[in-house]
């Protein structure tokens, strides 16, 4: 590897134990080890973080944004998978 | 999809403040103004780390000393958020810094000026810091998603910058007589300079009414102008200073302040390279992208034989 090949990474990190990590941001680093220092040195300066995951950009796959409208339109109107679709009576409590 | 359909949608997301995203479809010169604006706010952390930088050594307490390094080191921490920003629009990295080391891209005109004494530090933290401030909470609402949360971000930390700058100067003001003219020197130097980090009046602005509807600014240069007058003066009063401008007063129906004029010529000089210190922040930026090159060399040396080992042991 070259210098001008170093990949970009992208940084989640873990703010408190429990909790799931979240996109931080991105970096450039040679390799996951450095990549996870700077991201250290770089995203949690003020302990924003327990853990800090990176992962070459390159291995995100998403969705399109062309894509949209197909992929998420069929569950908007499935509102019987929420809880307020239900008439449970105040009398029985809380459910 | 037509270019016209994809338009349509495009403009769309702006009407509904909906965030436009890396992958999606956008118009050419929206891609090319927001790169260009994302690139030369991260040119202007990363430069504005000089001035500062040049009084590490020479500050007067330990205190002081950690604030300032700090400091600077969340100007890197921001050049790189806006870095990565910029870089999500399909430039790489190195085009980017290059194009700043060959006179391609700008930076912040502020600092181009010098910190000629330990109240400038004060100064720059109050005044440049705190224009920055009233610039980019508004950038918090820009349309381009990555410069938006990069935003929301920096605005987190930058508060402690603005703190810093004026405590200094607090303690200037509370101190002896020449502490307390020094701190009146400072000001005098850094409010015209800071006040012209807004750019141009907006009637003078080509670029402004374009970048008002695609939402990348949120709001014009005069009006951000003005509420940092509005709510500097006090700031001034309270440290018993006096703000170089004769023509500033309370204007009691208008409810701001009227104030007198930029000199407009200083502004476009110091742009085009002639202000106290263009040559010599881009030589400084020239000579640490040289100077460190070994970083970055052994850092890649050292990658390489992390793999190379690991590849021996797999096997």
């Amino acid at each position: 590897m070259e210098r001008k090949d170093w990949p970009l990474w992208e940084v989640f990190v873990r703010s408190k134990a429990g909790l799931s990590h979240k996109h931080a941001g991105s970096l450039h680093a040679p390799d996951a080890e450095m990549a996870i220092s700077n991201a250290r040195d770089v995203y949690t300066r003020r302990s924003e973080g327990v853990s800090i995951w990176v992962v070459e950009s390159n291995q995100i796959h998403s969705t399109l944004e062309t894509d949209t409208e197909s992929m998420f339109d069929p569950n908007e109107d499935k509102i019987y998978r929420h809880p307020t679709f239900y008439d449970i009576p105040d009398e029985v409590g809380h459910m | 999809m037509s270019e016209h359909e994809l338009q349509a949608i495009f403009d769309r997301k702006i009407e509904n403040e909906v965030k436009i995203e890396p992958k999606d479809w956008m118009p050419k010169d929206y891609r090319k103004n927001v790169l260009r604006q994302m690139a030369q706010h991260a040119h202007s952390e990363i430069v504005g780390m000089l001035p500062e930088g040049n009084w590490i050594t020479r500050a007067p307490s330990m205190r002081r000393k950690v604030a300032l390094l700090a400091k600077i080191q969340d100007e890197a921490g921001h050049g790189l958020y806006l870095y990565s920003a910029a870089e999500t629009l399909g430039t790489d990295r190195e085009r980017i810094v290059l194009d700043l080391l060959e006179g391609k891209a700008k930076y912040s005109s502020i600092f181009n000026y010098p910190a000629l004494t330990w109240a400038d530090i004060g100064a720059v933290g109050w005044l440049v810091d705190g224009a920055a401030i009233v610039n980019q909470i508004m950038l918090q609402k820009t349309s381009y998603g990555p410069y938006s949360r990069a935003m929301i971000r920096i605005c987190k930390e930058e508060s402690f910058h603005q703190r810093q700058g004026y405590e200094i100067l607090l303690t200037l003001c509370r101190g002896t007589e020449e502490q307390k003219a020094m701190a009146q020197d400072a000001l005098n130097r850094f409010w015209w300079p800071s006040l012209m980090m807004f750019g141009p009046s907006d009637k003078d602005s080509p670029h402004s009414a374009q970048s008002m509807a695609w939402k990348v600014k949120r709001m014009g240069n005069d009006e951000l102008r003005q509420k940092f007058i509005d709510q500097t003066v006090k700031q001034a009063d309270f440290l018993g200073l006096t703000i170089p401008d004769p023509d500033l007063k309370w204007n009691k129906e208008k409810g701001e302040y009227d104030w007198g004029q930029i000199d407009w010529e200083e502004f476009y000089n110091v742009i085009k390279g002639n202000g106290p210190c263009n040559k010599e922040r881009l030589a400084a930026r020239q000579a640490a992208y040289d100077n460190g090159a070994w970083v970055r060399d052994a850092a890649t040396a050292y990658a390489n034989k992390r793999a190379e080992r690991k590849e021996k042991e797999a096997a």
